[in-house]
């Protein structure tokens, strides 16, 4: 274990092999279910859910635009807390300025939810 | 390191696959040996576990509902997993003929396979309360209680909950079908709202153990030291509010909200393909249990009695461990039977405009607090302080959005009034 690096690249092997095993077991159960399964086609069984009668239209249908804003709201406090991540474990070596710091980056945060509320982004109706 | 000491550190097996630094060093069969085992061990556990769990919830819904629940398969129905299981196999799998192929094929993975991989980072025993931070010898060679210990450790948690939102997207979309993709688009809109605050009250646990790995995270915690309430409830219960909302659990299910949207996104999925979806379903469940442990109560540690043999290193701490899961499963079946469900504009309206700004500010205070106590401050004038900035805040926030709201009253009658004029031809 002398090699920091690979004690490092280790960890991930064992995270690995677990993915490999997770994939090859359902995999071979996926195998398995299709050598017992029957398979009877019929026209009738493959047409779309839609409570019981033929589907009309499109089923790639548009949705709310409001779904997509979200999505955005949410990019900018996930990128945010990549920032606080790495900070809030080295809070002892930035100390008071540090703090300030955050203080000033949140607060900007902040406006922006403040901003979109208030623009009535996040109001469902 | 230099070329040349890195060369030096590899071994002969190495060479002989090229030099790979992964191999370097100490590397020998028992290593190799280890990790296979902890493998096994955990994916055998996590199996067993969740067919135990979802026949616990069946079981512990029925009672609570005045119902005697699975009874047939195996004793007091224990089997009946199992028996679902063992039917889903033998049905035909159908595949619509409108969806994509490929990626309604890949979706249950990217949903079950996440659920796994998450299990990989929770310590499960070892002995905290020592100097001994959780390493047992196993052959010979000092190694943790859990399969990896990443320096991102609590990274790596947040990014297999993003990828399962991928499981539920992409399903929905695959589908082509339509309730399947609206209940797709509502989860997706439901998870990131709450991905968010659920890091946002992780961020406070940082603050006090000071590194990303589970294993430091449960280290800091030895002690009685819980983060708890070391953090000061708040974040726990935000984490414990976003992580429901997180895995689509009642009350916050919209996605396969039955009278609206029939299955939602697992609505064309038959066979074993669905198989996977419930499966990854309670999984989740007993993971974000496990996580919760982890993170709030301080994982495995517990009174060990001041044993140091295998009784006080394996099977002491993973009693506490299961001890402390057990009651959230329970909490989590509890909120399912007695809990009504939200509508959806309550849920974005929880998560956004309370659940994300609370944590926030709980953040920055306890932020506050700990540079105070680093740097001789009044710890009791900075709470005041935090506290009355957090009211303050609270405060201008209600007082706008009433000012708004009766703005917007005012602005509504005065609307119903012109279009009452407007009926009546002027006369009122």
């Amino acid at each position: 274990m002398a090699n920091p690096l690979s004690e490092f690249l280790r960890s991930y092997l064992s995270v690995g092999i677990f993915v490999g095993l997770s994939f090859v077991l359902f995999g071979l159960l996926m195998v398995i279910s299709w050598a017992l399964r029957p398979n009877r086609p019929q026209a009738g069984k493959y047409i779309n859910y839609e409570s019981g009668v033929d589907p009309v239209g499109s089923t790639w249908s548009q949705s709310q635009v409001r779904y997509y804003i979200f999505a955005l709201l949410f990019v900018i406090f996930d990128v945010e807390a990549v920032f606080i991540f790495p900070w809030a474990t080295r809070l002892e070596a930035y100390g008071t300025f540090g703090l300030i710091e955050m203080f000033a980056f949140i607060t900007i945060l902040i406006l922006g939810l403040v901003y979109a509320w208030r623009k009535g982004v996040l109001k469902w109706a | 390191m230099s070329v040349a000491r890195l060369v030096d550190s590899v071994g002969p097996l190495a060479a002989a696959v090229g030099g790979d630094p992964l191999l370097s060093g100490e590397v020998d069969l028992t290593v190799v040996l280890i990790v296979l085992l902890k493998v096994l061990v955990i994916f055998v556990g996590i199996l067993v576990g969740v067919i135990l769990m979802v026949w616990f919830e069946r079981k512990l819904i029925s009672d609570m509902q005045n119902r005697i629940g699975p009874n047939r398969a195996g004793p007091f129905g224990l089997l009946q997993t199992v028996a679902d299981g063992m039917k889903l196999i033998f049905k035909e799998d159908l595949i619509p003929e409108k969806s994509d192929r490929f990626v309604f094929a890949l979706a249950p993975f990217l949903s079950l396979v996440p659920a796994f991989l998450t299990f990989a980072i929770v310590p499960l025993a070892g002995n905290f309360n020592d100097d001994l931070g959780g390493t047992v010898e196993i052959l010979g060679h000092k190694t943790f209680m859990q399969l990896a210990d990443p320096q991102v450790g609590i990274l790596w948690f947040l990014v297999m909950s993003s990828i399962a939102i991928y499981g539920v997207m992409l399903a929905g979309w695959a589908s082509g079908s339509k309730y399947p993709l609206l209940g797709s688009v509502r989860a997706t809109a439901q998870m990131i709202s709450y991905e968010a605050a659920l890091g946002l009250s992780l961020a406070t646990v940082l603050l006090l153990s000071g590194t990303l790995s589970t294993n430091g995270i449960v280290r800091a915690q030895s002690g009685w030291e819980w983060n708890i309430w070391m953090t000061g409830i708040v974040p726990f219960v935000i984490f414990v509010i976003a992580a429901t909302a997180e895995l689509n659990r009642p009350p916050f299910d919209l996605v396969e909200a039955e009278q609206e949207l029939v299955g939602g996104f697992q609505t064309e999925y038959s066979s074993f393909r669905f198989a996977m979806f419930y499966l990854a379903e309670f999984l989740n469940t007993v993971t974000m249990s496990a996580i919760i442990v982890t993170l709030f109560f301080g994982g495995p540690a517990g009174p060990t009695f001041g044993l140091t043999n295998w009784v006080g290193v394996y099977v002491l701490p993973f009693v506490w461990f299961f001890a402390k899961m057990f009651v959230f499963l329970c909490m989590f079946v509890a909120f399912r039977a007695t809990l009504p469900r939200f509508r959806y504009d309550q849920v974005m309206d929880l998560g956004w405009k309370v659940l994300i700004p609370l944590a926030l500010a709980w953040f920055l205070v306890l932020a506050g607090v700990r540079v105070a106590a680093d740097q001789g401050w009044n710890a009791l004038a900075v709470i005041g302080a935090g506290c009355a900035g957090i009211m303050a805040g609270g405060g201008l926030l209600l007082l706008a959005l009433k000012s708004s709201q009766a703005k917007r009253l005012a602005a509504d009658s005065a609307a119903a009034e012109r279009s009452a004029l407007k009926q009546t031809g002027g006369v009122r």
